[in-house]
């Protein structure tokens, strides 16, 4: 029998490792998450410093970043008196002002994490991590390796230490040179703590050297984690456990001691034992110093912006347009920002709205010929259907340099000699005149434009993989009648809607998965798209939504688009099904998207120093286009780079503010919605979705080597499922250099349109929800509709908002602005 | 028209000087001026080769600089234009050019991108005076220059400890090459009793004349030869060293670890076959390492489950064949081989990221449970068997720091019972005594003399093994080079009647570089306090000047072709006699650990993770 141990639970020291591992999935599956997941259920700033202390992490800008932005005037003195007032009283404002200006602070960042392990290296001279890491590594992405080998790893299914027995067992070499750890694995049961046993030899540290070890390499760890949990994230299944992984580095350990001639338990020659990684963290004056500048930073921003959107004068513009040329959908995402301002621009009679890019049809997704389900719709919704791809016209490219053949030994000396000649040509091709390879990923080769979906259910009771095919009309009815309400979007109805989603093209770029539509769990949102358009097309459906209040003229059709936010064009789906009176408006319509499309391009250029933006739109647009297929662009786009709110209201309420590409923005019209029903269920996304969005950019960009991938150059991909530096670095998580340089590492501010007592409401939907703007992981406003007063949200109530910033600077010609510069823009009112 | 051939020396020469020069924040002109010169240099290039095609393409040689000389020996720079040269000049410059056109913009906004654009331009220069090269002599500048280049590369993300750990452990595996190419030359001044040019190695009759009377001579020189091109073309057993190298920038490990670098050693052997053409034996060896590299490589290939290191194994095993098909004569077809097979490696490891999607992709629609591989039809215990040490690549990494660097370093620790005191004392002695010794020579009994230069040698190799040991104090491990140094140049005056002005011109290089280097540690120690060498403390990000200049000394002090030292190597080689293989042996040790040593001060003192953590660094692992 095991006896229970006093210290050490082993079941609950795992629980908690993976709790604080990064949770990063596989490549693929990428989706932005906060990084310091673990810490949310703390205050923001107090989390901050808890990380930094245990972990060694940077968690804000640096003292000199901070200083620098205030020289150049992008930290605001007024909202920096403030603040300190408010945070530290007026007493204190001269003392808090020096110290946060002038004073030296000898600040080194050290971590209480790693310190027991270093024992190992000042008592034995013996460098523990480059005797294991290495095989450490290579063994388990061989084991989990998606498809990078030719040769794999020669027994499955077995789960991951079995194999490794199996293979000692049977194998004239080893892993080990020490005779003790090869009978070891093979003769014992390997517990982890029989082992801690054998290395730590008293139970009180071993939860300490655990953390130790784990968080030494904690890519690994956290992906080995990952895919205990969710097997199906890696397409070839592979059995593994942070159980095994941890057993099999434990041996590694052993072995390596092994080779001294001779060596005690830790416990036995530690003269020192290390702080314990989870004592209590004091709050230091240099981490107040930082709490304040940090407030400073961001209010320095939210507050041109609140000051902009409570100058507007309401117009209530849904009125002025009394017949809508058109009305377009567009993501929540903060890239479509400023298409949709560009699209208006082009047709002043047309209406756009802002909602999740799934469009709230929520299934997996079976292209033609594919072997497996792919999720579209938000990383935790688990769909009931299945949508099939049937009859499709595309072929798969394949390309002959990907061919695992040229690194065989006899038909790599033929390929060598001849393929090899013609790697040069296309290599060359590609630097001077990129185009599409089939090496590329696009937006577009989702899904083939002019295949047919299996989108209505036939059979109720068939079902594939547990999966319903289709939806019901009464399933569909619900999601249309949802989408529609939730946006306000509930008459004057245009005669096309458009459904715009959203996804990304490149080459070269391991992160693709980032690139696209995270309400879709990072794939392009075509599908759904044209999935939402069928439903609201459908005869029956109308005739459901008519029932509930929701009169759509029969004239009108729902269009589904994609638009893709690398190249910055637009594909439309099923236009062969218009009617020629449709589709004469829509050819009209198209002219504008896209003129809307090359002012877009042009905008986004202002970032890439590369191109110069003062040429025409349509040569800019030509020159973005190019970043998406060339090899050598390590920045095809600049994704949610400076994003930094998320405003929930009515277009109006935004519509003339120049926001520079930073927001997030919901359509919701409080007046169909008074007691704030579908505010719920549409506050309820914005904390693991844009929160999570911001919040990984926030960490990436404040500590790129630790908490980021560190710049992408270098990289290595390893078995498909992530990348590392070189070939025996760990695995990188988070986001690399060239995706957040550009961006402000400040949170999220929320700012919903309606009555502050119904947002209050809203947010205690769950307690998961609330937790997000109770610990201030993003900010929170709610701006009463009707006098558009501000309502700050703290500490679990409202209180009123008064903008310091009295006036906001009007720009008539915004191409001159931006063609100005390539920084961050404050804010201004615009036409 | 031979005098043309200067001009591609004197292009990436100027582009490199022009970078230097160039400040780091105008990206626009240094990238435009890397790919501007090396762009130039290919038309050049590609018009003369036209012109010489045209004209009967004869065999090219230019001898003309002479460096330095004195009685009975000369230093010639010498160079010289064949096919091999023109295709290895062609594949470099349109793969130099291009990797710079990419590079230009997947740097940019990195820091470093000067830093990278120098030691690229820096990189071809040596490739090209390699390639070009007519005798050892020149060969060895440029591959000097590869060397250095390349561990400047690989350490190009110098605040990584892997990166610096790696830029080491390649670096150690070139010196061996270098040493074989020392050797060489050693014994080839005695063969030729002069600076053989590569055009003479052409002459059937001479060749033969010299290898009849010295074959074993003979043997030993094709030998050394053999090892200075397997390690530089990650041969066996030398071949670890490749897939490590890939910690840079990928376009830099795309050109050089792909392609350009790692064919160096080819070059080696097709530059000297006319030598070993008639050594059947010679032949014999290279295509069993050959083949070797082939079969091993091959199989750690199959097994590798990252991008990188896969297509770095598959590249060796080719090169593996490119042996063998050396070994039988076909100089053509390596020819050809070569070229096909940098271009592949360039353009498969520039796409490498792409991997991702396209595998994937093709893994969603064409996934079958389980592949079949041609392994499954062994029994199992012989396949777990192959897996498995294919995984630990046969143990060729494990092997090389088991039997060649621990060894030195142990050796250097158990010298440990004489402190730093007591050495200085014996140094102090041994030089007085020695410049006593020297003044009456004379009266020196024979026997005594005979041993004097291997005594005061090996007393130099102590002195490095030490330094190389040393973990405590930096100041120590660099006096004790220095010392190494003299002992070096006392060991070559009583040997030969050594002239005064040759260990003057050896010595100069030694003593400037020594003085410099001292300056150097002092500056640190005033701003950083303690100094020692039980860490790598990544001074260079504070001090980015300081470490450029204690660079410099380091590269001085190993002879890097920046200081007359570097002739000085040379003489003192052709002060060895051909009999006093224990004396060239052990100074020939003795520059291996020498520039080991240097290179680890350097590394430990300026590269890896700052010490002082103001800023974010990364993790150790990562």
């Amino acid at each position: 029998m095991k006896k229970k141990d006093l210290y050490f639970d082993e079941h609950k020291t795992l629980h908690e490792l993976k709790h604080y591992l990064p949770a990063q999935a596989p490549l693929k599956d990428f989706i932005h998450h906060n990084t310091l997941h673990a810490f949310q259920n703390q205050k923001f700033y107090d989390a901050l410093q808890q990380a930094s202390t245990i972990f060694g992490y940077k968690t804000s800008l640096s003292l000199n970043d901070f200083r620098n932005l205030h020289n150049s005037g992008r930290i605001n003195d007024k909202i920096l008196e403030k603040v300190i007032q408010d945070r530290k009283g007026k007493a204190e404002l001269s003392l808090w002002l020096d110290r946060l200006i002038k004073h030296h602070y000898d600040y080194e960042i050290d971590s209480r994490i790693g310190k027991l392990k270093q024992h190992w290296k000042n008592t034995y001279k013996i460098d523990m991590d480059a005797l294991v890491h290495p095989i450490l590594f290579r063994i388990t992405c061989s084991y989990l390796d998606q498809g990078i080998s030719i040769w794999n790893f020669p027994i499955e299914h077995r789960g991951f230490l079995s194999s490794i027995k199996e293979l000692e067992k049977l194998s004239y070499s080893s892993l080990f040179q020490s005779e003790r750890v090869k009978k070891l694995l093979l003769h014992t049961s390997c517990s982890i703590s029989s082992l801690l046993d054998i290395l730590i030899g008293d139970s009180s540290l071993y939860e300490q050297y655990l953390f130790d070890t784990q968080f030494g390499h904690q890519g690994w760890s956290g992906m080995v984690a990952v895919v205990e949990d969710n097997p199906k994230t890696l397409l070839d299944h592979k059995k593994i456990t942070l159980n095994d992984f941890i057993v099999f580095e434990l041996l590694l350990q052993i072995n390596a001691l092994d080779s001294l001639s001779s060596w005690e338990p830790l416990a036995k020659t530690i003269k020192q034992i290390p702080v314990p990684i989870f004592d209590e963290v004091v709050n230091t004056e240099f981490h107040e110093v930082i709490t304040l500048w940090q407030d400073a930073f961001e209010w320095s921003y939210y507050d041109q912006v609140l000051a902009g959107l409570s100058a507007q004068v309401l117009m209530e513009l849904q009125t002025t347009v009394k017949k809508p040329n058109f009305q377009a959908l567009f993501c929540i995402d903060d890239r479509e920002c400023s298409i949709r301002r560009y699209v208006e621009k082009y047709d002043t009679s047309c209406l756009t709205y802002g909602t999740p890019g799934f469009f709230g049809v929520e299934f997996y997704y079976q292209p033609k010929n594919g072997k497996f389900h792919t999720k579209l719709c938000p990383a935790p919704v688990t769909p009931k259907y299945l949508i099939r791809e049937i009859n499709t016209r595309g072929l798969n490219e394949s390309d002959a340099n990907f061919s695992k053949h040229s690194h065989s030994l006899f038909r790599g000396w033929i390929i060598t000699q001849t393929l090899g000649f013609w790697s040069a040509f296309k290599l060359a091709l590609n630097i001077f005149k990129p185009t599409t390879t089939p090496a590329s990923t696009s937006s577009f080769k989702h899904m083939d434009k002019f295949s047919e979906l299996t989108i209505e259910n036939k059979n109720i009771n068939q079902k594939i993989d547990g999966l319903q095919v289709g939806f019901t009309i009464d399933e569909m009815a619900d999601r249309v009648e949802a989408l529609l309400k939730s946006i306000g979007l509930v008459d004057n109805y245009a005669p096309i809607v458009y459904l715009v989603s959203h996804g990304a093209s490149s080459v070269n770029n391991t992160h693709y998965a980032g690139y696209d539509c995270g309400a879709c769990s990072g794939r392009p949102g075509s599908v759904n798209a044209r999935v939402a358009s069928y439903m609201a097309n459908h005869i029956k459906v109308r005739e459901i939504l008519l029932g509930r209040g929701l009169a759509i003229p029969e004239s009108t059709k729902f269009v589904g688009a994609l638009h893709d936010t690398t190249r910055d064009e637009i594909e439309f789906y099923d236009e062969d099904k218009m009617s020629e009176a449709i589709k004469a408006l829509h050819n009209q319509n198209k002219i504008t998207f896209k003129k809307a499309l090359d002012d877009n391009a042009k905008e986004r250029s202002r970032r890439f120093i590369l191109i110069d933006s003062k040429q025409s739109s349509s040569k800019v647009h030509e020159q973005v286009k190019l970043r998406s297929v060339s090899l050598f662009e390590p920045r095809p786009e600049l994704n949610h780079a400076t994003n930094a709110l998320c405003i929930i209201g009515r277009r109006e309420m935004s519509k003339h503010v120049f926001l520079d590409r930073r927001s997030f923005m919901n359509s919701y019209d409080y007046k169909i919605d008074l007691d704030g029903k579908f505010l719920s269920n549409m506050i309820k996304p914005i904390g693991p979705v844009c929160g999570g969005i911001n919040l990984e950019y926030y960490f990436s960009r404040v500590d790129n080597p630790k908490l980021g991938a560190g710049t992408k150059l270098p990289h290595n991909v390893m078995g498909l499922i992530g990348v590392a530096n070189g070939i025996d670095g760990d695995l990188r998580a988070g986001l690399p250099n060239q995706m957040v340089e550009v961006h402000d590492p400040i949170r999220l501010m929320v700012i919903v349109e309606h009555f502050p007592e119904i947002v209050l409401k809203a947010i205690h939907v769950t307690p998961e929800t609330y937790e997000w703007f109770e610990n201030e992981w993003v900010h929170l406003v709610a701006m009463n509709p009707e006098d558009k007063s501000l309502y700050y949200f703290k500490d679990g109530a409202f209180s009123s908002y008064k903008p310091i910033t009295d006036k906001i600077n009007h720009v008539d010609n915004l191409e001159v602005l931006i063609e100005s510069s390539e920084e961050n823009f404050p804010v201004y009112s615009i036409n | 028209m031979e005098k043309i051939i200067q001009i591609f020396i004197l292009l990436p020469l100027l582009g490199f000087i022009m970078s230097l020069i160039i400040p780091r924040k105008h990206e626009n002109l240094l990238s435009r001026t890397a790919f501007g010169f090396v762009g130039f240099n290919l038309f050049c290039l590609t018009v003369f080769v036209i012109y010489w095609l045209v004209n009967a393409h004869p065999n090219l040689n230019l001898n003309e600089i002479l460096i330095y000389q004195t009685k009975g020996y000369e230093f010639l720079l010498d160079f010289y234009f064949d096919k091999i040269s023109v295709v290895y000049l062609f594949v470099g410059s349109f793969l130099t050019f291009l990797v710079t056109i990419y590079s230009r913009y997947y740097l940019h906004r990195e820091r470093g991108y000067k830093r990278f654009f120098n030691t690229v331009l820096f990189f071809y220069l040596g490739y090209n005076i390699t390639v070009l090269s007519g005798n050892f002599e020149t060969l060895f500048l440029g591959w000097e220059i590869l060397g250095i280049s390349s561990f400047l590369l690989i350490s190009f993300y110098r605040e990584r400890y892997l990166p610096v750990k790696n830029a080491i452990k390649v670096f150690s595996i070139y010196r061996i090459g270098d040493v074989g190419l020392l050797l060489v030359m050693w014994l080839s001044h005695h063969l030729w009793h002069e600076n053989v040019t590569f055009l003479k190695l052409n002459n059937y009759e001479l060749v033969h004349e010299h290898l009849q009377s010295h074959s074993l001579i003979g043997v030993f020189i094709s030998t050394m030869i053999l090892i200075s091109a397997a390690a530089k073309s990650a041969q066996f057993p030398f071949s670890s060293w490749l897939p490590r190298a890939m910690e840079g920038p990928t376009p830099s490990s795309a050109i050089f670890y792909g392609s350009l670098s790692v064919h160096i050693g080819v070059f080696l052997l097709l530059r000297t076959f006319p030598f070993w053409d008639y050594q059947f034996s010679v032949r014999v060896l290279i295509a069993a390492i050959g083949l070797i590299t082939a079969i091993l490589s091959g199989l750690t290939a199959r097994v590798q489950s990252s991008v990188k290191s896969q297509i770095a194994y598959a590249s060796s095993a080719q090169i593996g064949i490119i042996f063998i098909e050396l070994a039988a004569g076909f100089e053509n077809l390596a020819l050809i081989h070569f070229a096909g097979n940098a271009f592949l490696r360039t353009y498969q490891l520039l796409v490498s990221p792409s991997v991702v999607s396209y595998l994937i992709k093709e893994q969603f629609y064409n996934f079958t449970p389980r592949k079949h591989s041609a392994e499954d039809s062994l029994p199992n215990r012989l396949r777990y068997t192959i897996y498995l040490l294919s995984l630990k690549e046969w143990n060729l990494d494990w092997l090389m720091s088991e039997y060649i660097w621990m060894p030195i370093k142990q050796a250097g620790r158990k010298m440990s019972f004489m402190s730093f005191n007591v050495t200085s004392i014996i140094f102090a002695i041994l030089l007085f005594s020695g410049i006593i010794a020297f003044q009456i020579e004379n009266a020196i009994p024979g026997n005594l003399h005979r041993f004097m230069p291997e005594f005061y040698a090996l007393f130099g190799l102590i002195l490095v093994l030490k330094s190389f040991a040393e973990r405590g104090n930096a100041w120590h491990a660099f006096t004790l080079i220095l010392m190494n140094n003299f002992m070096v140049a006392m060991a070559i005056s009583f040997n030969e009647h050594f002239e005064f002005s040759h260990t003057v011109l050896y010595l100069s290089g030694i003593v400037v570089a020594g003085i410099i280097g001292y300056f150097s540690l002092y500056t640190l120690r005033k701003k950083e306090v303690k100094i020692d060498l039980k860490q790598f403390y990544g001074h260079s990000y504070k001090h980015p000047r300081l470490a450029f200049l204690f660079l410099l000394v380091c590269l001085a002090l190993s002879g890097f072709p920046i200081t007359p030292t570097f002739i000085g190597e040379d003489l003192i080689y052709s002060h060895i006699g051909e009999h006093q293989a224990i004396l060239a042996l052990i100074v020939s040790i003795s520059f291996i650990v020498d520039g080991l040593s240097l290179i680890r001060i350097y590394s430990r003192l300026f590269l890896g993770t700052p010490i002082k953590r103001f800023h974010e660094v990364g993790f150790r692992s990562s």
